[in-house]
């Protein structure tokens, strides 16, 4: 799973209210190369949750996301470009995501997180 | 001859009241059938049977599946008009429904896409079909779309689902192993009407929302539900089997006004293009 992904899942157990952003361990990550798309890297920037895509990129070893951005800066190829590599070429292929309320972990396996919840979670 | 109609010759869907070990078998049977035209061409655009990841416990692309993904064929050109950039997929099973879209929109759109299921198996196979394509997606195990259903409201262009539709006892649902694949409940609706309650939040306003259903599911009732929330529909593709009465219907924002020329391809026999359901509800009574 990708970044991407990361900062559209959210822990959703029963009474958790802050389940979101999850907490990144890991012990496999791989680097897959794509095609940048600077439409579509525009169309996302302003669903994106910028601080925890900023703080998942860092956790996943990525250190040239800004923190701060304006979209002036989506104008820029070299931003695009470490913007792309972070949402889009990074995948959290083995670990773990962790809900920062209760610190549940969900797994990911062979690049699959599992969101199911225990009978008693629901 | 379209591989669709080659495939209805080896048609082996069971009744809607069969026990679900028959299904099993008939799903196993249907596979021979399969792999009897493996050799053939890709057709169009959509997934390469041959490339799809296999699994006892994860169900095939059958009629449904293949009357999906020609529904989204038969809408290509107005999809890739509305130029979705997130598309996901409820229930993707093989992940041959989602991988058909990612091809169909390939050239046009870069879009991202995502696909859920309930099965660890099952999301495996998908990611296996999509590697196979050559494309990159990401899959989530998890319960319809629990966990993704805050971040993403409002922000999927197209939203695909092939429901467990088929009626059996309640218990059944949800069950272990490939029986959760087809097992609806009550009138094939107890998946359905879950996942009905989500759309409307998921959809971005220009969203598109396509799904499967049976003549036993009540399409009429479902399109009326949906209406309620403020979605027109119709049917893309009508597709009569041997003992399943499949439509895709698809589902947009009423308040988005838009009539575009429909012109579907037909997709092999039996298969009929109807025009929309909201003005011609009084026609639905056939599905009864």
């Amino acid at each position: 799973m990708r970044l991407l992904t990361h900062n559209m899942l959210a822990c959703n157990i029963k009474g958790v209210t802050k389940g979101f952003p999850l907490g990144i361990e890991h012990t496999r990550l791989e680097t897959k190369e794509s095609e940048l798309n600077a439409d579509f890297l525009r169309h996302i920037f302003p669903k994106l949750d910028w601080k925890a895509f900023h703080e998942a990129a860092q956790s996943v070893g990525v250190n040239n996301i800004p923190d701060q951005v304006e979209p002036v800066m989506l104008d820029d190829d070299e931003f695009l470009r470490k913007f792309h590599h972070a949402l889009l070429e990074v995948h959290l292929e083995e670990g773990a995501l962790i809900c920062p309320e209760t610190g549940r972990r969900f797994p990911v396996t062979k690049g699959v997180p599992n969101m199911l919840l225990n009978e008693d979670e629901v | 001859m379209d591989c669709v109609v080659e495939l209805e010759k080896h048609k082996t869907v069971d009744s809607l009241h069969s026990p679900s070990s028959l299904r099993i078998s008939r799903v196993r049977e249907q596979r021979k059938s399969f792999s009897s035209w493996q050799g053939a061409s890709p057709r169009r655009r959509s997934a390469s049977i041959r490339l799809v990841g296999r699994h006892p416990d994860v169900y095939e692309p059958c009629d449904d599946s293949f009357a999906l993904v020609d529904a989204l064929l038969a809408d290509k050109a107005n999809l890739v008009e509305r130029r979705p950039k997130l598309c996901l997929e409820v229930g993707c099973g093989s992940g041959y429904v989602i991988t058909s879209l990612a091809l169909i929109l390939a050239d046009e759109c870069h879009a991202q896409f995502f696909a859920t299921d309930i099965s660890q198996t099952a999301a495996q196979v998908t990611r296996e079909t999509l590697s196979a394509h050559g494309l990159q997606a990401d899959v989530v195990v998890t319960d319809l779309v629990h966990g993704l259903e805050k971040r993403l409201a409002g922000s999927v262009d197209v939203l695909l689902f092939n429901p467990p539709y088929v009626p059996t006892p309640e218990h059944e649902v949800g069950a272990a192993g490939i029986t959760a694949t087809w097992a609806g409940g009550d009138r094939g609706r107890v998946v359905i009407d879950r996942m009905l309650t989500m759309v409307d939040s998921l959809l971005s306003s220009k969203g598109w929302f396509y799904m499967v259903t049976l003549t036993a599911n009540n399409p009429s009732e479902i399109c009326q539900i949906m209406k309620k929330k403020g979605f027109a529909s119709r049917i893309v593709i009508q597709r009569y089997t041997e003992e399943e009465n499949l439509h895709v219907l698809k589902f947009w924002r009423e308040d988005l006004a838009f009539d575009y020329d429909y012109n579907a391809e037909t997709g092999g026999g039996g298969t009929t293009p109807q025009s929309s359901l909201s003005s011609k509800m009084s026609r639905l009574a056939f599905w009864r």
